[in-house]
């Protein structure tokens, strides 16, 4: 069930992001919705199944871009590494955590897109892309990050709900 | 009878007096003196009609009050339902236009055949300048395909699904076009950026460029036909020491606002791989 509910809540982020977040950008940046939701999701503590997730969102997202296929599940993947590694062993406040875990995957998913482009031929100046894409895409997922994190604690809650002692 | 006489004789002066009093009334020599005698009266009455008035309305104030509420609520229901007709006419005439605008384009190019498609969405990729379509191969759509709107060249179809398609615009950062300036006829190779800037590359120094220079396609390498309108020269950079200029153009469409598109299904790219000459080749 919580492997499954990812599709359809992935797949509406993703409509969402391609129909009306993609057409209003800061600069050229704009907000990555399906990134935001996978950190949101994988740093619940109660969550297992946060690489499905990475791995959804990511054939969800290679099915729509033009980026090579495989990058936006590997860069995902990634993504939701960081985050359980963040998870386990180094923070106790969840709501900073996200905001770092929103910041470095902003990081790998731009720093892996630019790399892989520039691979394949497309003429990309670092430079440009950071100041015009890279940085104000880290402002609006930053932005979008703490009602994702309450959000998806509130899923979290529902799917996974606590054990009581009796 | 001595009585008698006299209480006719007053009732003969009471009725000349009251015959003299309409008398003077009707000649309007009464008015000054009834202004005064009647001030009073008037005062005392706006008196108590004010208050009584006053007095009513309170009384009745709270049915009013509910009535007018109600009524307003009627109002404002029926403003929202007005105002969202007209957000919907607006739309439908917006769309109209397009159209309307997009039948013109095709009817001066007759010799082409179009289809008509809704932009749907874009990439979710900032670094990647792309539309998706709502048309696909069911739709007789192929790779490869041109996307203009009336105002001139958009881009190619680069994928292409059952129902959808996704066009790579002008402006990507990949995409590299011939094409050639009017009225100079100077050929150069148009680029997209990351920013989605549209510049021009390899312009030979001694052609004679000018800022208002209208860029069209030139139709060399085969992959677009000749003279689709892109844009037009904004800025022009030219140094003795290098090969070429450089200069920008100012695309036609604007790719912020294109909800309406126009694919022509009859042209073909053409592959010119193979006749590219390589180092084994003899």
């Amino acid at each position: 069930m919580a492997t499954l509910i990812a599709i359809p809540i992935l797949g509406v982020l993703l409509i969402l992001q391609t129909a009306v977040i993609s057409q209003i950008p800061l600069l050229r940046g704009t907000s990555d919705l399906v990134m935001v939701a996978i950190i949101a999701w994988s740093l619940q503590k109660t969550v297992k199944t946060a690489w499905q997730w990475g791995i959804i969102g990511g054939l969800l997202v290679g099915i729509t871009t033009a980026l090579p296929y495989a990058l936006p599940v590997f860069g995902y993947l990634l993504v939701v590494g960081m985050v359980l590694l963040l998870r386990q062993r180094v923070w106790q406040v969840p709501i900073l955590a996200m905001f770092v875990a929103t910041f470095l995957g902003t990081i790998i998913i731009h720093g892996l897109s630019i790399g892989v482009l520039r691979f394949t031929g497309t003429p990309l100046s670092w430079l440009e892309s950071v100041n015009m894409i890279t940085l104000p895409s880290l402002l609006i997922n930053l932005l979008v990050a703490l009602p994702a994190y309450a959000i998806f604690g509130d899923l979290a809650r529902w799917l996974y709900p606590a054990e009581l002692e009796v | 009878m001595e009585r008698l006489k006299s209480r006719t004789i007053q009732t003969v002066i009471l009725v000349l007096v009251i015959i003299g009093l309409i008398a003077l009334a009707l000649g309007g020599y009464l008015t000054p003196l009834s202004r005064y005698a009647l001030a009073p009266f008037i005062s005392a009455q706006t008196w108590l009609s004010t208050r009584f008035q006053a007095i009513q309305s309170y009384v009745a104030a709270p049915q009013d009050t509910a009535r007018l509420r109600q009524h307003n609520l009627e109002l404002e229901a029926e403003n929202s339902r007005l105002q969202s007709e007209i957000i919907d006419l607006e739309q439908q005439l917006s769309e109209t236009r397009i159209l309307q605008a997009l039948v013109d384009f095709a009817r001066v190019n007759p010799e082409d055949r179009y289809i008509a498609a809704q932009v749907i969405g874009r990439d979710p990729s900032p670094f990647l300048q792309y539309v998706l379509i709502n048309r696909g191969s069911d739709d007789g759509l192929r790779r490869g395909m041109l996307v203009v709107t009336s105002q001139g060249l958009v881009g190619r179809i680069a994928a292409v699904t059952a129902g959808a398609a996704r066009v790579q615009l002008i402006t990507d950062a990949a995409s590299a076009i011939n094409v050639r300036l009017e009225p100079s006829g100077a050929q150069a190779v148009l680029k997209g950026s990351t920013t989605g800037d549209l510049s021009l590359d390899m312009i030979p120094q001694e052609a004679s460029v000018q800022i208002g220079d209208l860029v069209l396609t030139s139709g060399l390498g085969g992959n677009y036909p000749a003279d689709i309108v892109i844009g037009q020269v904004t800025n022009l950079r030219s140094q003795d020491t290098d090969l070429f200029q450089r200069a920008s153009v100012q695309p036609a469409v604007d790719f912020t606002q294109m909800p309406i598109v126009l694919i022509i299904t009859n042209f073909r790219p053409v592959d010119v791989t193979p006749l590219i000459p390589t180092p084994s080749t003899p």
